[in-house]
């Protein structure tokens, strides 16, 4: 097992062998032929194939439908590990939907002068229709999916908080299903804790959510905005999983005063709807007229109490990347407390000096899109060419507001499967929280990314990155 | 002043129309000088589905355009009882912050005509009202009123290359030039007691601009006045489309007119 200088290892730490969690699975790998491992390998591969996991990759129109590598060695994370991990995103996940309340009401955070009134005022996720407006259950974001990344041993950082319609949990649980497949054996060797039952988790979530109209069992569906989405395997796989109707905008209508779906025995009322639809799209009388994808009339309906819609409208001010930087501030604001997960030191580029700063470091530094998502329309300096830094200095310079910047950061790395044995990969961790009035659930494990690129540092799925199953332990 | 009004809007479709959406901003406000008495609305070729208070504390109705239907009546009347407050609604209410009415819209963006009409405005005023009702005659002057030679959609820009326009285009004109100017404004639609007739035929729109000090002011740009016992507030929003009577959406391949009879008096 080789490891790549300078990067924390989960597996094998700073080179010093098998790290703890990882003794039981090692024990089993040292005695498995590599060539089985191998062919196993190419089993996953048609197993995903089987079941139709594939995602479509945007500005590539040959092969738009394309299968995400998956790997099979396990991500391994220790109980003790999940259990700091959880106390900070469950205390980050609190902050964030007081601060959704209070900026859609008193504001008191910007009275306080604890972040610039200008970083809402001039925000274009700030949803103005959502001033007032207080969401069932007071929950905001019902499902978030916080980034992860970690450097060393007690080492973790927060890189985004995805706190409008997080993605990839789809993965998380067909990568868990594929590996009880291929390695049965292994789950009654090593105590793992399961994921499986996450849809069951997510409909009684959602349904806790359910608003005061709601009479019965409360009805959940989920939105889609249709067959050429790229996460639409995901949305009907959720549907299905959860047992629930997997609805388009042109399903539903305005019936008695709800937002009702069309079913073969007339209109049913909904509840709850999990809507993979951005704001944007998601009312054309409310908002961009032009959306053949929303449901017109369904803020009204939000408006008057009539359904819950997760996540909130408007909860993209929380996890936007300028926002983000400002995120120790708004957990220690809500909470009274330090935040338990740190924050990756992030310069603003709207700031004079720290867009100086950031012009002259270009070449250590990543750079985001304050909007931006999918690793898409950003740099990592150290990977970039020369030419590659001098012209995304001059989109820099034409709108530094745009963008936000991060020191490259050493992300901790897990082997992968390869055809020399194990290799170090980089890796990120994107837990799924769900929100209800009464509890914050955090399924143990998540979605690993990987960079399947020796040495690379991008993980999206977009940009080649692939996945593993991600183990949480027993106590 | 007791003020009466009665006011319907017909549309009309030449197609019967499968589905359609309407959302209505008719109901006055129960603000500054202003108390609602009585308000109906009725909706004949349609239902109430849902009813709210927005971001501006408009009372909001939404309805659904029966099935099949080719004609929507929306009746409203009532009454509702006015005091002349100067034009002065007050300071600034609500969980909407003030930094919000500062946002210039589609209908509202300052582009080359509206800086040169600030810049033309000049600077040396008494005090904020001063300049407002300054930049009020100074619009009225250049933009004259004239039904017909804009729409619902022109915006405050586009109105002053046009040189004519109606009550809506002087409030959106306004809006954008006192936003340029630093101060929160917003837009205003209502009815007004005319004194030479009862028969009307649209509603009347202003602006306010918030003054420190004074809170909300009123301006009626097409009659060179702030605002008097005469006027009646309905809805509010930073431009037009906020604070519309009705905005609707419908599906079908028809086409759609509008028929409205208003009539407002003492």
């Amino acid at each position: 097992m080789n490891d790549a200088p300078g990067f924390f290892d989960e597996l094998s730490g700073f080179g010093e062998g098998p790290r703890g969690p990882y003794a039981d699975y090692c024990s089993w790998f040292e005695r498995q032929d590599p060539a089985r491992l191998r062919r196993k390998a190419k089993e996953a591969e048609v197993f995903f194939r089987r079941t139709g996991i594939t995602f479509n990759v945007y500005g590539q129109q040959e092969a738009s439908e394309r299968l995400i590598p998956f790997d099979i060695v396990p991500r391994i994370i220790a109980a003790r590990e999940w259990s700091r991990l959880t106390r900070g995103i469950e205390q980050r996940v609190r902050a964030i939907n007081a601060f959704l309340h209070d900026i859609y009401h008193r504001q008191e955070i910007l009275r306080a002068g604890r972040i610039p009134v200008e970083l809402i005022a001039r925000n274009e996720a700030f949803l103005p229709q959502m001033i007032g407006v207080s969401p069932p259950g007071g929950i905001y974001t019902h499902i978030v999916g916080t980034d992860i990344v970690r450097t060393g041993e007690d080492e973790f950082f927060v890189l985004e908080d995805n706190a409008r319609t997080p993605s990839g949990v789809s993965y998380m649980l067909e990568n868990r299903e594929t590996m009880l497949q291929m390695f049965p054996e292994l789950f009654s060797r090593v105590p793992v804790r399961e994921v499986g039952d996450y849809p069951k988790m997510l409909r009684r979530s959602l349904a806790a959510c359910a608003p005061a109209a709601c009479t019965g069992k409360p009805v959940v569906a989920v939105l889609t905005p249709g067959i050429h989405n790229s996460a639409y395997f995901e949305h009907s796989f959720l549907a299905d999983q959860m047992g629930v109707e997997l609805v388009e905008g042109d399903d539903l209508r305005l019936v008695d005063g709800r937002i009702a779906m069309r079913t073969t025995e007339g209109y049913t009322p909904i509840d709850v709807l999990y809507r993979r639809i951005d704001d944007d799209y998601l009312d054309p009388l409310n908002f961009n007229p032009e959306s053949m994808l929303g449901v017109p009339g369904i803020l009204d309906a939000y408006r008057a109490g009539k359904i819950t819609i997760a996540n909130a409208p408007g909860t993209g001010i929380a996890d936007d990347k300028a926002i983000y930087s400002y995120m120790p501030d708004i957990v220690e604001f809500y909470t009274g407390e330090k935040a338990i997960l740190k924050n990756v030191p992030t310069w603003r580029c709207s700031e004079a000096d720290s867009l100086a700063y950031v012009l002259e470091h270009l070449p250590e530094l990543v750079v985001k899109e304050v909007h931006g998502s999918g690793g898409y329309g950003m740099l990592v300096g150290p990977a970039a060419s020369k030419r590659e830094v001098a012209a995304f200095a001059e989109k820099l310079r034409a709108k530094p507001g745009n963008y936000i910047a991060q020191p490259t950061l050493s992300l901790s790395t897990v082997p992968v499967m390869t055809k020399a044995g194990l290799a170090p990969r980089h890796v990120d961790l994107r837990p799924f929280v769900l929100v209800s009035p009464d509890r914050i659930q955090i399924t143990p494990g998540g979605l690993t990314r990987v960079a399947m690129k020796a040495g690379s540092l991008v993980v999206n799925s977009s940009q080649g990155g692939g996945t593993k199953d991600t183990w949480v332990l027993e106590e | 002043m007791l003020v009466k009004i009665r006011h319907s809007t017909e549309y009309h479709y030449d197609q019967p129309v499968p589905y359609g959406l309407q959302q209505l901003r008719m109901v006055p406000k129960g603000s500054a000088g202003q108390k609602v008495l009585s308000w109906s609305t009725s909706v004949e070729g349609g239902r109430k589905e849902v009813a709210f208070t927005d971001q501006h504390n408009n009372h909001v109705e939404l309805l659904t355009i029966d099935r099949g239907a080719r004609s929507v009546t929306i009746l409203c009347e009532g009454e509702v009882d006015t005091a002349d407050t100067v034009g002065i609604i007050g300071q600034h209410g609500g969980y909407a912050p003030l930094w919000y009415f500062e946002r210039q819209t589609p209908h509202t963006r300052a582009g080359a005509q509206v800086r040169q009409l600030v810049k033309a405005l000049g600077k040396d005023f008494d005090n904020d009202t001063a300049r407002l009702h300054a930049l009020s005659a100074l619009i009225l002057r250049t933009v004259g009123y004239e039904i017909g030679r804009t729409d619902f959609s022109t915006s405050a820009e586009q109105a002053l290359e046009t040189g004519h326009g109606v009550c809506q285009d002087h409030a959106h004109i306004f809006i954008s030039a006192a936003r340029l100017l630093g101060y929160p404004a917003r837009y205003v639609s209502g009815y007004l007691v005319m004194d030479d007739r009862v028969d009307q035929e649209a509603g009347h729109a202003w602006a306010e601009a918030h003054v420190p000090g004074l809170g909300w002011v009123g301006f009626d740009i097409s009659n060179g006045v702030s605002p008097d016992e005469r006027y009646v507030r309905v809805a509010t929003g930073l431009d037009y489309r906020e604070a519309a009577p009705v905005s609707g959406i419908t599906f079908g391949g028809h086409t759609e007119s509008m028929v409205v009879h208003l009539q407002v008096q003492q």
